[in-house]
């Protein structure tokens, strides 16, 4: 839930609440603010009445209302003793509203020549139905009113106020480390988001120098040991030129050579991987991947032949692709190796070529768990020969590009590239 | 032949030394710019070899240097691989051949022999060998019988292990110069022994008299026979 409409739901609670208050508190205060001057107004007509009859000759008694607002009946005097004034609601029946209404009612008694008479004076009432359901509807207005001037007012100015927080949320989104893509602070004038931006400019410089440190400590330590390495395989191989060496001391240096090449060549991988990540690879040009996946093919011709591995191109469409052509091939033939690697005597590898899709298919029977299948060290298979990081450099370089690089099973293992149309 | 190289780790140094005088070259060296410099000026070389990252500065001062004195040295330029700005650099200031660290000394030796012999022959690039005849122009070999008929790989074999003759050869090393270093040690290079084979039996029907030697199994030696 975004932040304004968080707010904005607990200012409707919160006005649901206080305005269903204030409208019970207005309901009776009105009510009682309206029954006070009715009933003023009635003690008024009472006296008007009163003083009216006194003033005339005879009292003519008037039983009911029908032409007038009073009623007058003689009572005895026994009733009359300790009658108080009263005040009640009663209803009446109106000929314009055709129905019962509430009227207010008030009773008195006086004397006049000895004789006591009570009356009676109406007055018209609120009726508290239709009083309750105009205020519900004024309730329900006011209500909606806020409401809706709270969201425009969260919408306008809160949304200008929480601007900057928004752009720095963008921001952190799209900020990539191994990109080294800068983040532009905003000033604000709010003390906060200007603590929160200070704050978050000291975590990114100092993530950014982490990385940096990282990435140079291992380009550092790859470039390093490529020396060393190149050295020693070299003088192992003038040792092994040497004419009384015997077939087991030769055998042994052999393997010792193999596994510092081996060394020196995931070390490679290492330092290519850096450089890629690096974006060292700057020159682009448009490759025509169909020709490409064809020369590498022949590259492998000997060893496919070897392996007795069947090689089915199918060519549905040509794929032109602008990237770097180094990176081009590596990318292919990695995956194309991979293939061949893990692949049995006189299996097969299936290529097909679209025009945004490139996918190669080698048979296995079962699935390799995917979830890390493209990270670095992540030899599937207990293959002594592999560096674990082919699959990892594939994907480093797809990274580059925008090239989407998946893998699936489907009793066959498929590893697909998905180019972007717009390149 | 005289060489120099230039290069400022020792025990590199060494083994290109170590290798190269073993081909009969007379070697010098520097391990600095300056005296790689004075040495430059001083006298005339074959070929040199020269790494790009100097203490004292940039191996790439010494093809300028090179260039402004008209000197016609050949110059293979080593340099820790993939660093490809050296490679396309080095190209375009006049050397001649690059070659990535690490490098099969066998490798060495055929970049520095290829390079002599283009410079000292001038275009026709024949290695002679036996009474074999390669000509790496045409991409022909042949023998006053007739010529072979080789196909890609066959002839670049033959031409690697003709340039490091006498010497040994690792299936590691053949296989990176004749089928590119990303081949990796797949399968133990199973795969280059049926080219050998199909090599020797074409080298029969020409009657050259030289012979490839498998060496404990971990490479090839051409010898005369």
């Amino acid at each position: 839930m975004k932040l304004l409409n968080y707010t904005s739901r607990y200012f409707a609670w919160l006005l649901f609440f206080v305005l269903t208050g204030w409208a019970v508190i207005f309901y009776f205060q009105m009510l009682d603010e309206i029954y006070d001057s009715m009933d003023d107004g009635l003690e008024n007509q009472k006296m008007l009445v009163i003083d009216n009859l006194r003033d005339l000759d005879s009292v003519r008694l008037k039983s009911d209302f029908r032409d007038g607002y009073y009623t007058l009946n003689s009572i005895s005097e026994y009733s009359a003793k300790g009658f108080k004034d009263t005040y009640r609601d009663t209803l009446m029946y109106m000929k314009n509203e055709k129905d019962y209404e509430p009227v207010r009612l008030l009773e008195s008694v006086f004397k006049k020549d000895e004789k006591y008479y009570k009356v009676k004076v109406i007055t018209s009432m609120v009726e508290e139905d239709d009083l309750i359901e105009d205020l519900l509807f004024s309730i329900i207005w006011l209500y909606v009113g806020l409401i809706l001037s709270i969201i425009i007012l969260n919408n306008l100015i809160l949304k200008k106020v929480w601007n900057p927080f928004y752009n720095l949320i963008d921001d952190l989104g799209n900020f990539k480390i191994e990109r080294d893509s800068e983040i532009q602070l905003q000033e604000s004038r709010i003390e906060e988001f200007n603590m929160l931006n200070e704050n978050i400019e000291n975590l990114i410089n100092k993530s950014v120098r982490s990385y940096r440190s990282q990435k140079q400590f291992i380009e550092n330590a790859s470039h390093e040991l490529q020396t060393p390495l190149a050295i020693s395989i070299n003088k192992l191989e003038l040792l092994l030129e040497e004419d009384d060496l015997q077939e087991q001391q030769a055998t042994r240096i052999v393997s010792v050579i193999e596994n510092l090449e081996r060394l020196s060549r995931f070390n490679q991988s290492l330092s290519l991987l850096s450089k890629i990540e690096n974006k060292q690879f700057p020159e682009v040009e448009i490759v025509d991947i169909n020709h490409l996946t064809h020369r590498i093919l022949e590259s492998f011709d000997d060893f496919l032949r070897h392996k007795k591995i069947k090689i089915e191109l199918n060519e549905i469409e040509q794929l032109q692709f602008s990237i770097n052509p180094d990176l081009a091939q590596i990318l292919l033939t990695n995956l194309i190796k991979n293939a061949i690697i893990h692949n049995s005597d006189s299996g097969s590898i299936e290529i097909s070529i679209s025009n945004n899709k490139w996918e190669i298919t080698n048979p296995g029977e079962i699935a390799i768990k995917a979830k890390d299948l493209f990270s670095r060290f992540q030899s599937v298979q207990d293959n002594s020969q592999s560096s674990g990081l082919g699959l990892a450099i594939s994907k480093a370089i797809a990274d580059v590009y925008n090239i989407h690089i998946s893998y699936n099973f489907d009793n066959r293992h498929v590893f697909s590239l998905n180019f972007p149309l717009h390149n | 032949m005289k060489i120099l190289i230039i290069e400022d780790e020792k025990d590199m140094l060494q083994n290109m030394q170590d290798t190269l005088v073993k081909q009969g070259y007379i070697v010098e060296s520097a391990s600095d710019l300056d005296s790689a410099i004075s040495k430059v000026g001083v006298y005339d070389y074959d070929c040199i070899l020269l790494d790009i990252n100097l203490p004292d500065g940039s191996g790439m001062d010494i093809l300028d240097f090179l260039k402004k004195n008209d000197k016609t040295e050949g110059v293979i330029i080593v340099s820790a691989r993939n660093s490809l700005d050296d490679r396309i650099r080095g190209l375009n200031t006049g050397a001649d051949d690059y070659i990535a660290k690490p490098f099969h000394m066998a490798e060495l030796n055929a970049r520095v022999k290829a390079l002599l012999r283009r410079k000292n022959f001038e275009g026709s690039d024949l290695l002679k060998i036996g009474n074999l005849c390669i000509d790496s122009e045409k991409h022909t070999s042949a023998t006053q019988h007739g010529e072979m008929e080789l196909n890609r790989k066959e002839f670049d074999i033959l031409t690697y292990l003709a340039t490091n003759q006498d010497r040994l050869v690792s299936k590691s090393a053949l296989a990176e110069h004749v089928w590119g270093d990303h081949i990796d040690q797949a399968d133990n290079f199973e795969f280059i022994y049926s080219q050998i084979k199909n090599l020797r039996k074409k080298l029969k029907e020409v009657k050259a008299d030289i012979e490839i030697k498998a060496v404990y199994g971990i490479g090839y030696k051409l010898t005369l026979s």
